[in-house]
């Protein structure tokens, strides 16, 4: 260094005019940096990618990417029986195939005109509220995890998840891939004996984990700090992307297909549709905790009413269903929002089309929107709100 | 008959536009009987403006687009469902797009991203796999595939690589 840089010395032609002096710190301000979070990454819950550009800590955009998990499930279930397509929804939302295996023979029945008996309506209500239970448990679980709460609610709420599967796993002989749903019915009949300890068990230990959890959480300081005004959405937006499900009704649209299209039996039980007036991961969070209350008075009420009956429709065939021409689609109140199929038959044995309408993938439509403007930390947080499954997303 | 019959809603859109035919039922003889209303891609756009915002139908909410391959037929459709969450609508209400032809320039519809934001999503993964393009779609990639994939798999023609 051994060169003087005094500024006698420099020569003429370096010297800036005071109109091109600019602060150092301009060019540095202005740098953006594009992170790539996941597809392995334990927070976006499976194989999903968000290209992310940030200004210091802060998303300016955020570009989601889809594909990770595809195995186009509607290329397989058009080229397969309409019965043979059951077990691979259960493999769309893992978490919740008792409502997946409903949406679906429900799209199946509306083709074919097929009737379920009364018993099997009150039987598919009772799984399907079950099934929507298991969900916001997960969901309620990873969430808090999503915001380092590190385990304890996570390890409360799988603990619940474990007595339900429990419960699934003796009735259907499996804790997630149920298959149990059948045009016309279900699978087997429900015994009385499982239904009293389903009953047993909503009044007993799973109240006290919902009076746990909200006691330990749903007031506490770091949680609101973390979740309220985080990820707005506004109404407007959301019913123009498409949202359904709990992320819709957070937003203070009152929006359930169990009460707007009064499907299966459901007119005839006495329940209640939380709605939130923020739209914030917060009122997300507390839907699913209202949610869940809800929940357990339909499956309680259902018990308590069940009659007695055939838990199928004997006249009902599941193998070698050939639909007349024609195309229907169905949708069912899914834990995740509106899941829909759409079936296009040209009366052979195979669906000629098979469409999943996928509550997950839409709820996505305005990650960016909800993001920008947050900090990287508080996308994990969003992202855990809306509440994905991958195999649902990507099918 | 209710508000959201195809009918009465044929019959809405033949008085928002008189002078020209911008729509047609086309009957669905199966058990559901949910009938759809074939667009005119011209005038697309606009009857879904129409039916967005006409204060008797608000069809503010579109749930689901379902691309179709009528191989036989030689030409693909693009199928929405539509409700209502305003009104709370409970029948769909169903709209096709179908394309001049299955190659080329012929496969264009126009998008209805900018009427339902719900679209965008949808009509991206349409593209991705049947190859239907979407003209004035804001981001229109392919979705599930990755971009170097040239085929597209949900045609009724299509062939795996394995196959070939």
């Amino acid at each position: 260094m051994g060169k003087n840089f005094l500024a006698e010395n420099l020569p003429e032609t370096t010297v800036c005019s005071p109109a091109e002096v600019r602060p150092f710190y301009d060019d540095f301000h202005g740098d953006l940096m594009e992170i790539s979070m996941g597809p392995h990454h334990p927070s976006t819950h499976g194989v999903f990618r968000m290209d992310v550009t940030l200004d210091g800590e802060i998303v300016v955009k955020l570009k989601p990417v889809f594909g990770y998990l595809h195995r186009n499930h509607e290329k397989i279930a058009e080229g397969n029986s309409y019965f043979a397509a059951i077990p691979y929804t259960d493999r769309l939302d893992y978490l919740c195939s008792l409502t997946n295996n409903w949406a679906y023979v429900h799209a199946v029945e509306k083709l074919a005109g097929i009737t379920v008996p009364e018993r099997a309506e009150y039987l598919r209500i009772i799984l399907g509220e079950l099934g929507r239970l298991i969900n916001h448990v997960c969901l309620v679980g990873f969430l808090l995890n999503d915001l380092g709460t590190s385990f304890t609610p996570l390890l409360y709420s799988l603990r619940e998840r474990e007595r339900m599967l429990d419960l699934v796993e003796e009735l259907t002989g499996s804790r997630m891939m149920c298959n149990f749903f059948r045009f016309g019915g279900l699978r087997t009949d429900i015994s009385a004996d499982w239904l009293a300890r389903l009953k047993g068990y909503l009044e007993g230990l799973f109240a006290r984990y919902l009076d746990e959890q909200d006691a330990l959480l749903t007031g506490n300081e770091i949680l609101l700090a973390r979740t309220q005004g985080v990820g707005v959405l506004s109404p407007e937006l959301a019913v123009r992307a498409g949202i359904t499900g709990p992320m819709l009704r957070a937003s203070g649209v009152n929006y359930d297909i169990r009460k707007v299209d009064r499907y299966s039996i459901y007119e005839r039980f006495n329940f209640g549709i939380p709605i939130g007036a923020h739209g914030d991961t917060y009122d997300r969070y507390m839907m699913r905790m209202l949610e869940m209350r809800e929940s357990v008075k339909i499956i309680l009420q259902a018990i308590r009413t069940v009659p007695a009956g055939e838990h199928i429709n004997p006249n009902a065939k599941n193998r070698g269903l050939r639909p007349k021409a024609g195309e229907s689609y169905a949708r069912i109140e899914g834990p995740k929002g509106e899941l829909g199929f759409y079936l296009i038959s040209d009366g052979s044995a195979k669906p000629y089309r098979f469409r999943i309408r996928p509550p997950s993938l839409i709820n996505l439509t305005v990650l960016e929107e909800i993001c920008i403007g947050q900090t990287l930390a508080d996308t994990v947080v969003i992202l855990g709100g809306v509440d994905i499954v991958l195999g649902e997303v990507d099918r | 008959m209710s508000l959201y019959d195809p009918e009465s809603i044929l019959s809405s859109i033949a008085a928002a536009f008189p002078e020209i035919t911008a729509a047609t039922l086309i009957t669905n003889t199966g058990s559901s009987a949910q009938h759809s209303l074939l667009l005119d891609k011209k005038h697309a756009v606009a009857v879904a403006v129409f039916l967005r915002d006409d204060i008797n139908l608000r069809l503010d909410y579109c749930s689901n687009v379902t691309g179709v391959d009528s191989l036989k037929a030689g030409y693909l459709e693009v199928v929405y469902h539509l409700y209502s969450i305003e009104k709370k609508s409970t029948k769909p209400v169903v709209l096709r797009l179908r394309t001049d032809g299955r190659e080329g320039d012929t496969v264009q519809v126009p998008s209805l991203v900018p009427v339902w934001r719900s679209c965008e999503l949808q009509e991206r993964e349409i593209y991705d796999l049947f190859g239907v393009v979407f003209t004035g779609h804001p981001d229109l990639r392919r979705l599930l595939m990755w971009d170097a994939f040239e085929d597209y798999p949900m045609r009724k023609d299509y062939t795996s690589p394995e196959e070939k």
